[in-house]
């Protein structure tokens, strides 16, 4: 049960689900989702800031473990169709050394109405800051550097997501 | 005796940093649980100070500390995560 296989049955619906080395780009990934019955297309694009917590942020350095990463992200997104019913969700991160304003996450939503289409995204979000194995080094303008602290995932995922997709409803 | 195995324990982040290395080879007694994996890794004299936050994957899925581990189980410890 490794690998990309396990991830995709399930919801029927399209997923994208990928961490690159390679430029981000909404208006990109959402020409890639949806058709002529998705009246309502979402994306989301997260960027790098140039300053946390009063220091000015230079660069930005993610760190992963790409194999699970792209078995989370895919998992996290079939959770959102199951959940929401939209047509299809695409979810990109990139990784590497990355400066302020680019382009670090993208995440897209294609459905036939608004609402769900907004709640998946925002579900796709909430769940990868929560359990994607991503790890980020901030670079200030002083010279100095540290990890982030971030969140411990639980075991098994999201607790009852897979093993009772009937709770989807 | 008790019989034991060795595996290879991938680390990430701040983790890779402070020991120097991606992997670090763990011994275990045959049956052992992530829980034992968790008591020889804090053993470590670079790690061990930084686990205690952090969760562990086994087959690319995170698992809890009863879990068991086998030869040749993909393991790997997991700082706290930052995505986004």
């Amino acid at each position: 049960m490794k690998g990309h296989s396990a991830r995709t049955d399930g919801p029927t619906g399209v997923v994208v689900a990928q961490v690159t080395e390679e430029e981000l780009s909404g208006s990109e990934l959402l020409g890639r989702l949806g058709g002529a019955a998705d009246g309502a297309v979402v994306v989301f694009e997260g960027r790098v800031r140039d300053h946390n917590e009063g220091r000015i942020v230079v660069c930005l350095h993610y760190d992963t473990y790409r194999e699970m990463a792209e078995d989370v992200l895919r998992q996290i997104a079939s959770e959102a169709i199951e959940r929401t019913g939209v047509t299809a969700i695409g979810a990109l991160h990139r990784v590497g050394s990355l400066a302020p304003p680019a382009v670090s996450l993208v995440v897209a939503a294609a459905a036939g109405h608004r609402r769900p289409a907004f709640e998946a995204c925002s579900y796709v979000i909430e769940e990868l800051k929560r359990r994607l194995p991503l790890w980020k080094r901030e670079e200030y303008a002083d010279g100095t550097s540290r990890w982030l602290e971030g969140h411990t995932p639980a075991a098994g995922g999201r607790q009852g997501s897979r093993q009772r997709p009937e709770d989807a409803e | 005796m008790t019989r034991t195995f060795r595996l290879p324990v991938l680390l990430f982040g701040r983790h890779r940093e402070v020991a120097g290395t991606p992997v670090v080879e763990v011994e275990l007694a045959v049956g052992g649980t992530v829980s034992d994996l968790r008591a020889a890794l804090a053993l470590h004299e670079d790690l061990g100070a930084h686990l205690e936050k952090a969760a562990v994957a086994v087959n690319r899925r995170y698992e809890s500390d009863e879990a068991h581990l086998t030869e040749g189980d993909e393991v790997a410890v997991i700082p706290p995560v930052a995505g986004g």
